[in-house]
């Protein structure tokens, strides 16, 4: 089973609802950070790293003898990352989306593949738990294609072994979070009951509803605001799985890097009722066929 | 004229409440929002939306089943996989399809469409506190840069028109493509960050980021009561770059509070959190008064 944890408003304690289901989950687990902009798992897992790649995107480099400059190559280009001028053919590597189009394309087979570094891709442990991230590169402005590079690879931890995964995923609604959650199992959507809180929450509900994924809200700092998630979420039929209550004490906690989960036993009750929630509910939205096999 | 943008590499820090605090102190401004994936900065400032117009970038493939012969080329060179073959044959996923073409150039029967997409709307709206310039994006669609690009063209040119001479721009969490779009041109980045582990770490790629794209910065501590430790430590790596700390604010619920009446903190009855807002501001005029 793949859990996302997704929130749209950035700040309402995704990093925070991982790393706590992290800490009360049964059985083997990846936890997996794709927020890779600004990645803080690892901030309070304190994972043992034990290996790391480069992350690349294919750019087309340019052989000047091959080319003729007829200029295929710049016309099919959506992106503005190779032209043609006369005699000269200019490659903007950064404005590149690694489509692989320019290079099947010319007729001269005059452009090959070169590599642009989009950043890294970590993995470790972390006491029981198995442990995986990205992090871009600074100045680097796209970030799904890191992504689907660090979701290939959770693939291969799953397939070497059965392990469940939690994936932190980038705040907002738009491409590097939909992208985060394409393959999951199901959806949290982590929120705070404030205006801000509220407004986003409609959004992410909108962004993640057409995937037809299982989704559940958890409600932190549940007292700081006012009603209206309450409100959206049964009209919506959105099961709230889990209230955090706002408490200075657990910001406290949070601001020295503890994991919330083991900061109280009432706690620590939260996330393991959570936990178990979430994967009863798995289990109830499991398609038939395999529920049965 | 002048911009300043105001970001956070971690979400939740505080920037959008203290960008509308600083909309209503300023004079003589255009105030933009430019997250445009999702906005916040309407929901203080109540803005009645004067024009509208449609967003379009990019494309999206469509394969038209009645042409397509099943050869499966365009899966085979899709590098996002973005076409399956399903019961109805090849179908093009919208939300994996990144209008690259590729698809459209190699069809043999030209059976792939290739339509421009509606990605959202921008609005130039007027507030209490001026005009402000926003949009929203479809939500689950591709996060633009380029609308980030059009919005602070058309606050740009607002100010120029109005004789207005500062632009004050809330910015999105993060270090990626809209970031980098909302530091282009601009004249000065106030980041705020909160005492956390990953207030500190994010701080310090948003700070490299600017300093990559050699963007003057300055910093706010939100929330600084909540670990006086971890404030020592973003006041060292401050120290140690350059960059000045404009301000140590307190956690105050007041910020929730005036959000929930749609207000900034700055129209509550003053406290201790309000009237250091309006001291940052000053330094922040001062800052931009110095950049040359």
């Amino acid at each position: 089973m793949i859990v996302s944890v997704a929130s749209g408003k950035g700040g309402t304690g995704k990093t925070t609802v991982t790393a706590s289901l992290a800490a009360v989950w049964d059985g083997p687990l990846v936890a997996v950070d794709l927020d890779v902009e600004e990645p803080n798992l690892h901030l309070f897992l304190h994972p043992c790293l034990e290996g790391s790649e480069m992350g690349h995107l294919e750019v087309p480099v340019v052989d000047n003898s091959r080319c003729t400059f007829c200029g295929a190559c710049s016309e099919l280009c959506q992106f503005k990352a190779i032209s043609v001028m006369g005699k000269l053919v200019l490659t903007f590597p950064e404005m590149c989306h690694g489509c692989g189009g320019c290079i099947a394309l010319c007729p001269e087979k005059a452009l090959s593949p070169g590599m642009r570094e989009l950043g890294e891709i970590c993995w470790g442990r972390a006491g029981q738990v198995e442990f995986l991230m990205g992090r871009l590169r600074i100045g680097e402005a796209m970030s799904p294609p890191l992504i689907r590079q660090v979701k290939a690879k959770l693939n291969e931890m799953i397939a070497a072994s059965t392990h469940d995964s939690i994936i932190d995923a980038p705040p907002g609604v738009s491409c590097p979070a939909v992208n985060a959650v394409l393959e999951s199992d199901v959806i949290l959507l982590v929120t705070e009951p404030t205006p801000f809180g509220f407004y986003d929450f409609q959004l992410a509900w909108e962004a993640f509803s057409p995937l037809g994924k299982p989704m559940g809200a958890v409600i932190n700092r549940a007292g700081i605001g006012n009603d209206d998630i309450y409100r959206f979420c049964r009209d919506k039929g959105l099961p709230i799985l889990a209230e955090i209550p706002y408490d200075r004490a657990i910001a406290e906690a949070y601001a020295r890097g503890r994991v919330i989960a083991e900061v109280s036993p009432e706690l620590k009750e939260t996330f393991v009722a959570l936990r178990d929630k979430i994967c009863d509910w798995a289990e109830r939205c499991r398609p038939r066929e395999v529920a049965h096999a | 004229m002048r911009e300043i943008v105001i970001i956070s590499g971690k979400g939740g820090t505080g920037k959008t409440s203290l960008t509308g605090a600083f909309a209503h102190l300023a004079a003589n401004k255009v105030i933009c929002d430019l997250d445009v994936d999702v906005p916040d900065l309407h929901l203080l400032l109540r803005p009645t939306r004067e024009r509208t117009e449609e967003f379009h970038s990019g494309y999206e493939a469509q394969i038209d089943g009645a042409r397509c012969n099943s050869c499966g080329v365009c899966a085979s060179l899709c590098r996002f996989g973005a076409i399956r073959e399903g019961e109805q044959g090849f179908l093009v996923d919208p939300i994996r399809c990144e209008g690259c073409k590729v698809c459209v150039a190699f069809c043999p029967v030209e059976a792939v469409r290739f339509e421009l997409k509606h990605c959202g709307q921008w609005y130039v709206s007027s507030t209490r506190f001026g005009p402000l310039v926003h949009a929203q994006l479809i939500p689950g669609a591709e996060n633009s840069g380029r609308l980030v690009m059009v919005l602070k063209q058309q606050a740009r040119e607002l100010a120029k028109a109005n004789g207005l001479d500062l632009v004050v721009c809330d910015g999105a969490p993060g270090i990626g493509c809209p970031v980098i779009s909302s530091l282009s041109g601009t004249d000065l980045a106030v980041a705020v960050t909160e005492p956390t582990p990953s207030g500190r770490h994010d701080l310090e790629r948003v700070a490299e980021l600017c300093r990559h794209f050699q963007v003057a910065f300055a910093v706010i501590i939100n929330k600084h009561d909540l670990n006086l430790d971890e404030v020592a430590r973003i006041e060292t790596f401050c120290r140690e770059r350059s960059y000045q700390v404009l301000a140590r604010l307190p956690h105050d619920p007041i910020v929730t509070q005036a959000m929930i009446q749609g207000l900034v903190v700055t129209e509550l009855p003053e406290t201790e959190f309000s009237r250091e807002l309006r001291q940052t501001w000053a330094r922040i005029e001062d800052l931009l008064n110095g950049i040359k």
